[in-house]
Parts: structure tokens; C-alpha cells; sequence
């Protein structure tokens, strides 16, 4: 009966998923498997995607890079929030939340007015007379763009892993002789790590994809996969391409979160998504 | 006895203006088994954790081996604890649990080794190395506790309430177990427990304590036959408590009858606390009583019936191992060594009445599952 009704609850969801996303799969497969001429079955989408693996080994460089970087800032940040009074911790939480409630497109793009080769930053360099320098079109850039955007998704599982690590284990190893380094690194950090996948996760598989971040602040030779999939569809007009390319990227995140999955098997507490 | 080895001296601790500590003055004895005994918030995990070193008291010193400690880190104290619910290390399983001290002393591999395997045989968990934490039943968990905290060879080991998450049974056996390594191991222990029964089944020294303050410290025996307050005959075992009024040495009055005691010390006419133990109170046919009552309440305790006495409106607890049917009319003989007299205190006059004696029991039954913070 339980177990009916709940299924009855969730017929919306599961309607919705299977039009609008495993249908549009199917739909991608298909193109990614036929010829965009004659429209017959080939191989020939996927054969050619060997061109596109620089790009793509640049685009996981690229968000792996981001990602630690985002875990080198996000951790303490975190953990902080983990050991501040509950009000002090909902309120620091809502501020860590904050830049997601505005527009993704807006947050890049004020990031370009600030780099730009006229723009506030280069404006107060010639100033204080160090002149103008490169820093929009760059890798840095690129890099900077994906960690601003996606930090948040660093620190929420962080600090939810965090703040249920049991605060008499710290005691426990003080108690066995740990300085405050030791009880870090034998106790905490290791206890992190459900939420250290998950944050890697979520920064990794949005990075990846990016198409926006590396148009507006990269440059020619900081384009992504994501740029190229949308080339496909937009201008290259050659969908069966995009599709192909997308498959491969869609595969490639099945494999990331899988890997990221059996790691942290062994410690099922914590982290936002499993 | 043997030397000295942890004083606290006029430790008092206060929590946001609240006063948990009031005034401790307390040593430790090498190769001594001390219980702080206490119903919760009494201060007695407070007292603990100031030794362990996870709380610095707000006045007062503690010393150890004759070296003031206050300001010593917990990881620099040869200090061990077997915390409330354990904590062990979900992340590391059974051998990495136990070994964890050693690791953190950086032994030699073969000497870690060694150790952990002769601490596994002493809390019988041979077999269990690779084992995850949360595969292990609560005495178990219970065990790995114990044996994370003693490979490390302290000087002391604290145990905080170690053995209220376990079942009755497995309780009696933990203690036996307790006990048996506390004397193998000749290491101090300091145990902090609710459990009347578990401190003096277990303890050389038992520590009252109440509202922050020492109550009472002796031997179980001294505890249980001289209670020194109405607090503490009523917190270990059950007492029926009585005003009385002392008329020379060894001479007591209550209930408008004068009794021999074994008492002496007490000013001429002093009011007291009279304590007699249901367990000592012999019944008589009533011609031959001291006192006469009528029977309210009879229940059934496998050893013993519990009954309720009503004396002239004061219900008193009995136990006796022959039945007396509610509505009997019985008397009772007290030997004088059956009454114990106790100086007036702050706790007289509110405990030791049977009147409401079902719902005191509940009351105990509550309190035993509490956990103090």
C-alpha cells in the first residue's frame, strides 16, 4: 500500500524524465549514429572524434584543476562553518549560497567587465602605474571563471560531511596523543572524504561541460569540449558530430562519478550525492 | 595505601554564570579503583573531563604526580579515557582502532604489533582485527574501547559511564571484566557512573557527589552503613529516613520511643536524620514490636517482597522474605546497630518516605537511561 502510493506520487517525475530526457537520449544516440547526409547507420560520427581529444583532455585538465583549486579554498571555509554556533552556521551557509541565487550568465560576464583589457582591474593597474596586462583570453581565466561559479557545490557537501563528524572522536584522538596537526590528519581529513568526492564531483561534471565560461573568458586556444559540441548544433551544422561528442562526454562523467562512487563506498555518511 | 597520585584542590567550574563544580577537594591513589557516584548533573563527568584534560576548570589546580596540570593538553597527559558511547574511529577497524595510540607514539611496527595482539586476548576479541566498527555489537565496541585506551599503558584511565549502553546482563559481565583488568594491569581508574550498584560492586573508593559537591567518600562498605546525609542514605540503596532527636551518646529518640544506638558525638537534644535500611528491619508478632503499623502495599522482587509500612502516617519500606498480606497489622524490633543517626543537612526532610513509593521507582527507572553532558 505504502509502497504504491509512493509510486503514485512520483508518476509525474518519471513521465517527465522519460520524455524529456531518456526520449532526447535515444534521439542522441541516433544521431550520433547515423550519417547526416543519407541518414543510414555508420561509425563514421565516432571515428572522427579522434581530432577532438586535445579538447578534451583540455576540458578535464581544466575542471580537475578547478576543482582542486576549489577544494584548497573550500575546505576551510567549510570547516569553519562547521564550528560556528547553529545561527552563525545557517546564516554563513545562506552566504555561501548567495552567488548561485543570481543568473549563471550574469556572474561570468561581470567577471568579463573586470578583466578585460579596458576593465576595472586593468584601469586601477595603470593607475598605480604596473600597466595593463593579459588577463582576459587566458587558461587563468578559464580556470578562475569555473572555480568562482562552482565553489559553492565544493562547500555544501564539505561542510555537511563536516559538521556531522562526531566531535568526541577529536577528543578521543587527543586523547591518544594527537596534536591538533595529527588529530587533522588522522582523524578529520580522512572522515572529509565522503564530502571531499562529492564536492569534487559536483564541481567536476558542470565544469567539464562548460561551454559559456571558456567563450566569454578564454580565449582560441582555451576552447573546451563544450564549445565544440555547441559549434556542432550552431554553426558547424553538423549535429550527428555534436551528438557523437556528447555521448563521449556523457560517458566520461558516468566513469568520473563512478570512480569518485567506489572511493567513497566505504564511508557511506555524508556528502550530498552518493 | 600506596602513593598519591592526582589531587584536585578547591576545583570549582561554571558554565555561563552556572556553578557546576562547587569547591572539589579530591586524591587519587596509585593502583586505586575510584567511582565518582552521582545522579546526573551532579558533576561528575565535569570532574572527569577536567582531568582528561578537554576542560579547564574555572578555579582550582589539579596535580599530577605532584606537577600542577591545568594548562597540560590532553595529548601530553598520561591520561587514557574509554569515553561515553565509545568513539571509536569508524574510518579505521579494530586493529587500527586500538592501535592508533601506539601509531601516533610512532613504536616500532613489530611492538605495535605485539601490543595489539596481547590487548585483543585480554578483552577476548582474538579473530576481530580486520573488523569494521560498525560490524560489532555494543560490547564489543565496548571491548575495543577499553583495549584502544589501556595498550597505550596510562597511568590512569578515565571511564565515563562505559557501560550504560550495554544490557543488564552483559553489564555484569563487563564489570567482573573491569574489575579483573583494573587488578591485572594495576592501573588507576577513575570510573564515573549513576549506577549505585555498579560503584560499589567495583570500587575501592566511592565518591558521592551532588549539586557540584562532595557528598561523601569511602569504601563501598563505609558508604553504605555510614551514610553521612540524607542525600547520600537515600542515592545508595533504599533508606527509611526519620527525624529523631539524640538524647546523649548512644541513646536516640523517635516516634515517641526512645532507642539504644551505636552512635555517639552528638550534642545533647540535637535534632537528626535517623536511617534505617528496609533490609535490617526485623518483624514481630505486634505484642512484641517496638512499633506497630499496617501493611499498604506488598510487591514481588524474586529475592524479597518490598512492603509498605504505614507507622502512625510515615509509610516506611520493608523487605522481608515472609509474606505479610496488605491490611496486616505487624511490629517491628530495630537493633540498635540497625540505626544509624546522620547530622541535619540541607537534603533532610526530603527524602526516605515511602508515601509515594511507586512513583519514586519510576523516577529511578528514568533516570537510568540519561547521559550527562
Amino acid at each position: 500500500m505504502k509502497k504504491n502510493n509512493a509510486l503514485l506520487l512520483s508518476t509525474p517525475y518519471i513521465v517527465f524524465m522519460v520524455i524529456f530526457t531518456l526520449i532526447p537520449l535515444g534521439v542522441v544516440a541516433y544521431y550520433a549514429l547515423t550519417d547526416p547526409a543519407t541518414g543510414a547507420f555508420t561509425l563514421e560520427n565516432v571515428k572522427n572524434l579522434g581530432m577532438y581529444m586535445p579538447v578534451l583532455w583540455q576540458s578535464i585538465l581544466y575542471s580537475l584543476v578547478s576543482a582542486f583549486i576549489c577544494l584548497l579554498l573550500g575546505y576551510p571555509v567549510a570547516y569553519f562553518i562547521a564550528h560556528q554556533s547553529a545561527t552563525a552556521q545557517k546564516i554563513l551557509y545562506m552566504l555561501v549560497m548567495l552567488p548561485m541565487c543570481m543568473s549563471f550568465l550574469l556572474r561570468t560576464l561581470a567577471w568579463v567587465g573586470l578583466l578585460q583589457d579596458t576593465g576595472i582591474i586593468n584601469d586601477i593597474l595603470e593607475t598605480i602605474g604596473i600597466g595593463r596586462l593579459q588577463l582576459i583570453r587566458t587558461p587563468a581565466a578559464v580556470v578562475l571563471g569555473m572555480v568562482y561559479n562552482y565553489l559553492p557545490y565544493m562547500i555544501l557537501p564539505l561542510y555537511s560531511t563536516i559538521v556531522k563528524i562526531d566531535h568526541r572522536l577529536i577528543e578521543a584522538a587527543e586523547d591518544l596523543g594527537c596534536n591538533s596537526v595529527q588529530v587533522f590528519s588522522k582523524v578529520v581529513l580522512p572522515l572529509s572524504v565522503p564530502g571531499i568526492l562529492s564536492g569534487i564531483t559536483m564541481v567536476f561534471v558542470p565544469a567539464v561541460s562548460t561551454f559559456y565560461i571558456s567563450q566569454k573568458l578564454g580565449g582560441t586556444d582555451t576552447v573546451l569540449i563544450g564549445d565544440v559540441i555547441e559549434r556542432q548544433f550552431k554553426q558547424g551544422n553538423n549535429p550527428n558530430l555534436g551528438a557523437a561528442l556528447s555521448l563521449v562526454l556523457m560517458l566520461l562523467v558516468f566513469v568520473c562519478t563512478g570512480i569518485m562512487n567506489r572511493f567513497g563506498a566505504d564511508d557511506e555518511e555524508g556528502g550530498v550525492i552518493a | 595505601m600506596s602513593k598519591e597520585l592526582i589531587r584536585l584542590r578547591d576545583l570549582t567550574m561554571e558554565f555561563d554564570g552556572e556553578r557546576i563544580l562547587d569547591g572539589i577537594n579530591l586524591y587519587f591513589n596509585d593502583h586505586e579503583f575510584l567511582t565518582l557516584l552521582g545522579p546526573s548533573g551532579c558533576g561528575k563527568t565535569t570532574t572527569l573531563r577536567i582531568i582528561g584534560g578537554f576542560l579547564t576548570p574555572t578555579s582550582g589546580t589539579v596535580t599530577f604526580d605532584g606537577k600542577v596540570i591545568n594548562d597540560v593538553p590532553p595529548y601530553q597527559r598520561q591520561i587514557n579515557t574509554v569515553f561515553q558511547r565509545y568513539a571509536l574511529f569508524p574510518h579505521l577497524d579494530v586493529y587500527d582502532n586500538i592501535a592508533f595510540g601506539l601509531k601516533v607514539a610512532k613504536l616500532p611496527k613489530d611492538e605495535i604489533d605485539r601490543r595489539v595482539h596481547e590487548m585483543l586476548e585480554i578483552v577476548s576479541l582474538k579473530g576481530y582485527e580486520n573488523r569494521r566498527i560498525d560490524n560489532l555489537s555494543g560490547g564489543q565496541q565496548q571491548r575495543v574501547a577499553i583495549a584502544r585506551a589501556l595498550v597505550n599503558q596510562p597511568k590512569v584511565l578515565l571511564l565515563d559511564e562505559p557501560l550504560a549502553a550495554l544490557d543488564l546482563r552483559l553489564r555484569k559481565d563487563m564489570q567482573n571484566e573491569l574489575k579483573r583488568i583494573q587488578q591485572a594491569t594495576g592501573i588507576t581508574f577513575i570510573y564515573v557512573t549513576h549506577d549505585q550498584e555498579e560503584a560499589l560492586s567495583m570500587s575501592d573508593t566511592v565518591v558521592v557527589m551532588d549539586k557540584g559537591r562532595i557528598q561523601q567518600i569511602g569504601r563501598p562498605e563505609d558508604i553504605y552503613n555510614e551514610p553521612k546525609n540524607a542525600f547520600v542514605a537515600d542515592f545508595i540503596g533504599e533508606s527509611n529516613i526519620l527525624d529523631g532527636t539524640m538524647l546523649s551518646d548512644y541513646k536516640v529518640r523517635f516516634f515517641g520511643r526512645n532507642f539504644d544506638c551505636v552512635d555517639k558525638g552528638f550534642a545533647p537534644n540535637e535534632p537528626v536524620d535517623v536511617v534505617i535500611r528496609p533490609e535490617d528491619i526485623d518483624i514481630v508478632p505486634p505484642l512484641e514490636g517496638h512499633l506497630v503499623g499496617t501493611v499498604t502495599s506488598v510487591t514481588f522482587k524474586g529475592l524479597n517482597y518490598d512492603i509498605i509500612v504505614d507507622f502512625r502516617g510515615f509509610k516506611w519500606l520493608i523487605q522481608t522474605t515472609d509474606f505479610h498480606g496488605v491490611g496486616t497489622t505487624i511490629g517491628i524490633r530495630l537493633n540498635p546497630e540497625d540505626i544509624h543517626i546522620m547530622h541535619k543537612s540541607e537534603y533532610s526532610g526530603m527524602f526516605g518516605d515511602y508515601s509515594s513509593y511507586s512513583a519514586e521507582y519510576d523516577e529511578l527507572t528514568e533516570d537510568a537511561g540519561d547521559e550527562e553532558e
